[in-house]
């Protein structure tokens, strides 16, 4: 089997997805185009050696829709034999489509492929590409569904993390987000997005809150708990967690993942095809896999996936130098620490989507770039990075520096 | 035609009557949904015909589906020795026959209008629903709705998909999963009919709507362009319906019930593609539905069994009907107030006596206060409050019952209380009355010992609160004769109750099979099971409360007070149990009395909702080793279901039926299953038996089965036929 090497990791900034965020005036189009031409131009990359791009967009609906991987691939200029395909994975869209770009390259049917992601949510709002997990009441049942911030406060509650815990862990993803920027950690694979005139129209995360406090925190209410209770939804939950007699709801919009816009390629390919392209390997792909988990709670498949992609490489988790765990919302990142028994400084050093939010289709492949980065930073060798995914899944990717 | 009248006037248009010989209300039999449609097809096959009113001969237009042509429809689904498919398949030919014929009036090309002249409920609003006009006459008392959910049931011919199109999905699923009903205004402001008009008019005025060529010949959905009011699942408008009503529903039902999510598949289904496939969908949900052993259960006991019930099946046939005019009541308390209201709401006057008059005024107070507010509701004009207030007259003299047919004593559960009242009683009342004690839990053959002949005792055991339960059961003595009883039940009858007669006995039947719910509760939590998923476990399994809520609720003082007298009553033969320990703990040591004094296994804090008392924890330590919850609803169902075997064994109950409409009525056992006995069945009483023998050598010989049930299980037997009536 080939070995699959990273050559390049390249992302927008996150822009506040709302109306009066940086990038709603540019398409979704505009955001995957940026980061396909930074590939192509940061590497020289001749385009026709590329065999397909993979992007990761979770509501592939209106502007997002019709293969948006392919018309990026032709908006951005690439040669036209180069095949695109978008694919969804929910939240880890963006590292289903690398992992998909890596199993190209170790199945040996492709030389360069690209993975990676694309979502506005300002433009295209979350559930806009509706589907039946909700809305048919066979699947409804089935699944037991209810909205993830209601599974998120039935983990804070079935595993004890109290309001002032996940507030906590926010001011510190924000704190360690807003060092980052500060001493430019992300710099090497931000690319700024330029508007049709090229002006830049966003060259950092603008959804931090630096200033946040826990009094800041203690003001908002929590979310989740008209709808859980008026809805039936806590019950729905409750059904499967019978041991818990309420949940207590704690997340809010501070302690959550940020809605924003944003888009993220990864350049994946073999030892030989970087040889012929000039190109230096950063890291290789060791494992990757997705597992299945309890849909209800939805949000515990992270620690699942994460156990099964080290017994495939062989590792332990203390054999991990570094965790990129995307944070969907506080209490998802601190059960996998609890259960995992990862301390804090290991994981998520440079803040996560509490912070900078979270362009569900990209953000598996920004956190990936991220890993790398701090990896290369603090010259360590293995990291992990792993998404919690709707409907109850966890993807996880381990890389390896060379 | 036996059923439905065909007159044709002078202008060409043909009116069907509905007019069902020999009964009081219309409903939808073999025989009147064939008589039906052939009319209906053989109106429009007819040139000269211009169109069709469609009414009743009767006061109200259409009740529903007829009882005998719904047990034989699920005899079809449940036939012994019939392939589960072939089954299916005639259910769902059945139900699409008649979804056939009133597609072929809607497409038929002539106006086809309702004139509806009283209720329509069920089938009867879905043939309303097929005529392309629906006007109602304009009394406030008419109710329309689809109310099969109530029953486990669905709409069958079509309702859940043209109540749909006409009201929206937001609009027609509270409907159809509550089984509501709608007066004629709100029905018009909903977009269910078209006109309300005088009730004289009403099929004048369907003639000149047709004649004035105003009555369409289409319905909306076979026009082009139709759109569902509100969009469809998939537009924003249309989308709540689902995501949060399939929520809302699953919390609701606890998925124990499959007819509303089958009735919101059908909607969601049906609303995706055109009417003809919505109305297949419907069927084939329908078809599904009747082949539940939930929905059989259902029918059986809360609509076929209860039915029987309330026109007293099981009365004694050669004793006439009792003439009742006054009740006297003794005891003003909680329950004696809430008797003398049902008592008077039935136009029967009411002595309602107590120690002193300001105790009687205070019971009476009860009744002012209900009426007051259905008053101030609208619901009913002040003279008739007053009227029925009237009725009822507060002292504390006997000789005001010497024109008594009926006195119901319900005073304190002392013996010695009680026989002095019932002396009183014997001193006054005239020779034909008869004596009734509300008891809940002392013997009546013992109470009847002070009445002047035991023969004219009876037990009539009502359940709080009074106006709400729907129950009585009414408790023979061993030497309460006939008459007395058939007295008992014309009065439960005539206060729109449901009356089920049992032995006597510990507890009779509902008290006693009930309170093995809630000591079984108890015993968990001794056992150091998580409390948490006991309550959990409580409610799903489909009862009403959870069981240590419903302790509290009670009030753990008395299950402490009833558990001393039974274990001085039963002597040394008295097994104490752990829960013994646990009560007396609480009620002794802690001072937790339940909800009344805001400390029991719960914490009522003040403006706040209820929660777990955190002590628990120290209480009862919490054993390493949890069960699932399914392991704690199959103990929760099987020893009530288990004790109701026990009382059919032990002749306590003399059938099957009354023991599951009871169980159902008088406690809210969980009523998907259709009663406890319908439950075993449904398990299969040898693998019930199997069960409990399990359950038995892991928690204690309460749980070991009955001859009864042994005996069962080795020759086959049921407590039902496959059908629904009552084996042998």
């Amino acid at each position: 089997m080939a070995e699959a090497y990273i050559y390049d990791a390249v992302r927008t900034p996150r822009g506040r997805g709302k109306s009066d965020g940086s990038l709603h005036e540019v398409t979704a189009l505009h955001l995957a185009t940026t980061v396909l031409q930074a590939v192509r131009d940061r590497n020289n990359l001749d385009t026709a050696l590329v065999d397909d791009v993979v992007l990761g967009c979770v509501a592939p609906v209106k502007e997002q829709g019709s293969d948006i991987a392919r018309l990026a691939v032709l908006n951005a200029d690439y040669a036209e034999s180069v095949a695109g395909v978008q694919i969804n994975r929910f939240c880890a869209s963006g590292l289903e489509a690398t992992n998909m770009a890596a199993a190209q390259v170790m199945a040996g049917q492709s030389d360069f492929a690209i993975g990676g992601g694309v979502e506005s949510m300002s433009r295209v709002p979350m559930g806009s590409d509706g589907g039946s997990w909700s809305t048919d009441p066979a699947m409804a049942f089935k699944s037991y569904f209810a909205p993830q911030g209601i599974g998120a406060d039935m983990i804070a509650t079935k595993w004890g993390f109290s309001r002032s815990d996940v507030d906590g862990f926010a001011v510190e993803s924000q704190k360690r987000a807003a060092q980052a920027w500060k001493e430019g950690r992300f710099k090497k694979s931000i690319v700024p997005v330029k508007d049709q005139i090229g002006l830049t129209l966003l060259d950092h995360d603008e959804h931090m809150r630096p200033e946040t406090t826990m009094q800041s925190l203690a003001s908002l209410n929590a979310s989740f708990a008209k709808l859980g209770d008026e809805a039936g939804f806590d019950t729905v939950v409750n059904m499967r967690y019978p041991e818990v007699e309420r949940i207590d709801h704690v997340h809010h919009a501070g302690n959550s993942s940020g809605i924003v816009d944003g888009a993220a390629a990864i350049l994946i390919g073999t030892k030989e095809a970087g040889e012929k392209a000039g190109l230096k390997p950063r890291a290789r792909i060791r494992a990757f896999t997705s597992i299945g988990s309890e849909p209800s709670i939805m949000l515990t498949g992270p620690e699942k996936v994460t156990r099964k992609v080290l017994a495939r490489a062989g590792m332990k988790p203390g054999d991990i130098d570094l965790y990129e765990l995307n944070e969907a919302f506080a209490s998802v990142v601190m059960l996998y620490m609890k259960l995992l028994e990862i301390p804090h400084d290991k994981l998520n050093v440079n803040g996560g989507a509490i912070a900078m939010g979270h362009p569900l289709g990209a953000t598996g492949a920004m956190i990936l770039g991220t890993l790398l980065d701090e990896l290369e930073r603090r010259d360590l060798s293995t990291g992990l990075a792993t998404l919690c995914v709707g409907a109850g899944m966890g993807t996880a990717t381990i890389i390896e520096r060379i | 035609m036996t059923n439905i009248r065909v007159e044709k006037d002078v202008d060409g248009i043909v009116t069907l009557t509905w007019d069902m010989p020999g009964r009081s209300m219309n409903v939808l039999s073999e025989d009147s949904i064939a008589e039906y449609s052939k009319a209906a097809l053989e109106a429009i096959a007819d040139p000269s015909v211009k169109g069709v009113v469609v009414t009743s001969g009767k006061p109200a237009f259409i009740a529903g589906a007829d009882l005998a042509m719904l047990e034989k429809q699920t005899s079809t689904a449940s036939a012994p020795g019939v392939p589960e498919l072939e089954r299916a398949k005639a259910v769902y030919d059945n139900l699409m026959e008649f979804n056939v014929a009133l597609r072929k009036i809607e497409k038929g090309g002539k106006p086809f209008v309702a004139a509806v002249n009283g209720l329509a409920l069920g089938g009867g609003l879905e043939v309303a629903l097929a005529c392309h006009t629906r006007i109602v006459a304009d009394d406030p008392k008419i109710q329309l709705g689809l109310v099969e959910a109530k029953v486990g049931l669905m709409p069958g011919a079509g309702g859940t998909q043209r109540m749909s199109r006409l009201m929206g999905a937001a609009g027609a699923l509270p409907l159809m999963l509550e089984g509501r009903t709608l007066d004629p205004a709100a029905a018009l402001k909903g977009g269910l009919v078209h006109k309300v008009v005088p009730a004289l008019d009403l099929v004048a005025e369907a003639k000149a709507l047709i004649k004035s060529g105003q009555a369409k010949a289409v319905q909306p959905w076979d026009e082009k362009g139709f759109r569902v009011p509100g969009g469809d699942p998939y537009t924003p408008g249309g989308n709540p319906a689902f995501s949060m009503g399939n929520a809302m529903l699953h919390a609701k039902t606890l998925g124990n019930y499959p007819a509303p999510k089958a009735i919101m598949s059908a909607v969601y289904e049906g609303l995706l593609v055109p009417i003809d496939a919505g109305l297949r969908i419907e069927a084939r949900y329908m078809t599904k539905v009747m082949m539940h052993p939930a929905s059989r259960n259902m029918i059986r006991s809360l609509f076929i069994n209860m039915q029987k019930a309330n026109k007293l099946e099981r009365r004694p046939k050669d004793v006439p009907p009792a003439k009742l005019a006054k009740v006297g009541i003794l005891g003003a308390g909680m329950m004696g107030a809430g008797i003398a209201y049902v008592t008077a709401m039935a136009s029967l006057d009411v002595v309602l006596i107590d120690r002193s008059v300001e105790d009687a005024e205070k019971g009476k107070g009860y009744s002012k206060g209900l009426l007051a507010k259905q008053v101030e509701r609208k619901r009913m004009k002040p003279e008739a409050a007053d009227a029925i207030l009237a009725r009822i007259k507060t002292t504390t003299d006997y000789a005001e019952l010497k024109t008594a047919d009926l006195v119901i004593e319900a005073v304190f559960e002392d013996r010695g209380i009680k026989a002095e009242v019932t002396k009183r009683c014997a001193e006054v009342l005239p020779p034909h009355a008869i004596f009734a004690s509300n008891t809940s839990t002392l013997p009546i053959t013992g109470l009847a010992e002070a009445w002047r002949d035991p023969a004219t005792f009876v037990g009539v055991h009502f359940f709080s609160p009074v106006d709400k339960m729907q129950l009585v059961e009414i408790i023979r003595g061993q030497k309460t004769n006939a008459a007395t009883l058939a007295v008992a039940m014309d009065y439960v009858k005539r206060i729109r109750k449901t009356p089920v007669v049992v032995n006597d006995g510990r507890g009779f039947y509902a008290s006693r099979v009930f309170a093995t719910y809630t000591r079984e509760g108890m015993r968990m939590l001794a056992q150091g099971i998580n409390p948490a998923l006991i309550e959990n476990a409580g409610k799903m399994t489909g009862m009403p409360m959870p069981p240590l809520a419903l302790s509290d609720e009670v009030a753990l003082d008395l299950i402490y007070k009833i558990a001393a007298q039974t274990a001085k009553d039963v002597g040394p033969a008295y097994q104490r149990t752990p829960v013994d320990g646990l009560i007396e703990k609480m009620v002794k040591d802690l001072g937790r009395l339940g909800k009344k004094n805001g400390k029991g296994f719960y914490e009522y804090p003040a403006g706040g909702k209820k929660h777990l008392w955190p002590g628990l924890a120290e209480l009862t330590p919490r054993a390493k080793e949890q069960p699932t919850v399914e392991e704690l609803k199959t103990r929760f169902l099987f020893i009530q279901a288990l004790e109701t075997a026990r009382c059919l064994e032990e002749n306590v109950l003399t059938a099957p039926e009354d023991g599951d409409v009871a169980a159902i009525l008088g406690w809210g056992f969980a009523p998907w299953t259709g009663g406890p006995l319908s439950l075993i069945d449904t398990v299969g009483v040898a693998e019930f038996v199997r069960e409990c023998d399990r359950l038995a050598q892991a928690y204690g010989p309460r749980f070991a089965p009955n001859a009864l049930l042994r005996k069962m299980a080795q020759s086959g037997e049921t407590f039902y036929r496959s059908g629904t009536s009552k084996a042998a």
